[in-house]
């Protein structure tokens, strides 16, 4: 069984590398990325081959990566790229009601009076013209590449576990062992909930497993999908900060709606000299703070080691680029380089995205188990 | 810079996606899962516990089969004890037997012989007697026949006869 994980995980980094190149390449030799702009500030990065200037725009490169889009770009053949329309869901808030419509319409600028800033403070976000000829971003429902990603991958991780309850459903469980796929579940479940769970929330944990099991394959099915670099995947879901502040919501929420009355005496009236509290509340203050940084660091953590990991795989990967003015030698050279080092860095990002699900569910975990302790009894 | 701030619209599709995740995962995916495990490792320790004690019955069980098979021994060894005395007391008591009456054959024996002999002596003294008898007479006739000294003779015989007579009472 490990030599055929080891031999798909083989086939699966290889993929990686060689679509992230390509897709690069691709997208470097052509357009830019849909949305950014006019034709004229395409030409500056295109590498055609009459075209003795090669500029790379690193920027639009990176962000153009791990940002949400309006639709979602898989490849360019030829010059034209290949991608995916998604639905645009708009609330007006000039008045002018609902709007839906293909983010096709908006690849040539303005449609139904909407179109994508190119700068500014709504930089890549639709935005309407108000009364005084200001930016003004409408309600915006909707369905980017981020949102489709997340719809696959959840239906994905809905589709694993119910299968895998399935079996449970159809076997008797105390007779036999799930072998395959629904082993492999178990053998996660299992661990999540036995050196998570039940060691960080304590007695009641069977109240809180069904939440923080979520969260684990939740994140780590979008971790996982986040480093396949083509359709179904390379969508930067956990890699986006409302996603990771949502996640961190769902924690906050769980800890202080189930917290218990020693919880919150520890904030309010903590086990400190009393003058510490009065006149000047400073431990209750410190206490409600760390209340909020809890699922703060939550959040910035998934979201900024995702999109670190990102970045470091879009930077191997752009050095193949960046060379290629240097001449033949340098980069063939820099390009072996480059794929060696992608996929070191894809390792270490499998590496991340299982280290960083068991992260926030620990975390979450530990947090709860704390608003549900009992007061030392001396 | 729009990577740190997060967008309204994702936020609401998150909410709602990881929502409904949430509420299908934790009402058909995970208690099934995490219920079905925890039974089977409930049901292999019960197994577990199981199998020690029966182990420890049979155990037990081995112990108890040495201590009957040691006391049936005891048993067969007194039995076989109690048999050899009985037989000998048997064989001792026969013996007693046996001797009591062979002693009290020959007794009777004993009784019947001196009866016989005594029976045989009277008749050879009766015999003997008829025969003195008869040859007293012979002589007594031929003495008395002559009759010199016949009064004589009765006489002294009478006193004889009536000597011994007396000597006999």
């Amino acid at each position: 069984m490990i030599r055929s994980v080891c031999i798909l995980l083989s086939f699966y980094l290889s993929l990686g590398v060689g679509a992230y190149g390509k897709d690069s390449s691709v997208s470097l030799r052509t357009a830019p990325y849909p949305g950014k702009g006019s034709p004229e500030e395409s030409l500056t990065i295109t590498a055609r081959p009459d075209d003795a200037e090669v500029e790379l725009d690193m920027d639009e490169y990176l962000y153009g990566h791990v940002r949400d889009s309006y639709e979602w770009h898989i490849t360019t053949v030829k010059g034209k790229p290949v991608s995916i329309p998604l639905p645009v869901i708009l609330i007006s808030k000039t008045g002018r009601g609902v709007h839906v419509f293909s983010s096709r319409h908006l690849e040539e600028g303005e449609y139904q009076g909407f179109r994508i800033a190119t700068e500014g403070k709504y930089e890549n976000k639709i935005v309407e013209r108000g009364a005084d000829g200001n930016e003004i971003r409408p309600w915006d429902f909707s369905v980017t590449k981020n949102v489709l990603g997340l719809m696959i991958n959840s239906i994905l991780l809905v589709l694993i576990v119910l299968g895998t309850a399935r079996w449970y459903r159809r076997h008797d469980a105390s007779e036999e062992a799930p072998a395959g796929g629904t082993g492999i579940m178990e053998m996660m479940v299992t661990m999540v909930e036995d050196d998570i769970i039940k060691d960080c929330v304590g007695e009641d944990y069977k109240r809180y497993s069904p939440y923080l099991l979520t969260a684990f394959f939740f994140i780590f099915i979008n971790n996982l999908m986040g480093i396949v670099p083509f359709f179904p995947g390379g969508a930067n879901i956990t890699g986006n900060i409302a996603v990771t502040l949502v996640l961190a919501l769902f924690t906050f929420f769980t800890v202080n709606i189930f917290g218990n009355k020693h919880y919150w005496k520890d904030i309010l009236w903590p086990d400190v000299p009393t003058w510490l509290k009065v006149p000047v509340p400073l431990m209750p203050v410190i206490e409600i703070i760390g209340m909020f940084t809890k699922p703060f660091s939550l959040m910035v953590r998934l979201f900024a080691n995702i999109l670190a990991g990102h970045f470091m795989i879009l930077g191997v990967i752009a050095v193949i680029f960046l060379t290629a003015k240097m001449g033949a030698a340098v980069n063939g050279g820099l390009t072996v380089v480059a794929i060696v080092l992608g996929v070191f860095m894809d390792c270490l990002e499998l590496l991340v995205a299982f280290i960083q699900a068991y992260v926030f569910t620990m975390l979450s975990a530990v947090f709860i188990g704390l608003s549900r302790q009992k007061p030392e009894t001396n | 810079m729009s990577l740190i701030t997060p967008d309204f619209g994702l936020l609401v599709w998150m909410t709602l996606i990881f929502g409904i995740v949430f509420f299908v995962l934790a009402k058909w995916g995970f208690p099934m899962i995490t219920d079905s495990v925890q039974k089977r490792a409930d049901r292999i320790n019960e197994s577990i516990a199981k199998a020690r004690e029966a182990e420890e019955r049979l155990r037990n069980l081995a112990s108890e089969q040495d201590a009957l098979v040691e006391m049936a021994r005891k048993e067969q060894a007194a039995i076989l004890k109690e048999a050899a005395a009985s037989r000998d007391a048997l064989i001792e008591q026969a013996k007693v037997q046996a001797r009591d009456e062979a002693a009290k054959i020959l007794d009777q024996a004993r009784t019947q012989i001196a009866a016989e002999k005594e029976s045989a002596l009277r008749d050879v003294r009766k015999e003997v007697a008829v025969l003195s008898v008869a040859v007293a007479e012979k002589v007594l006739r031929k003495e008395l026949g002559d009759g010199s000294g016949r009064d004589e003779l009765l006489g002294r015989l009478v006193e004889e006869l009536s000597s011994s007579e007396d000597l006999k009472n």
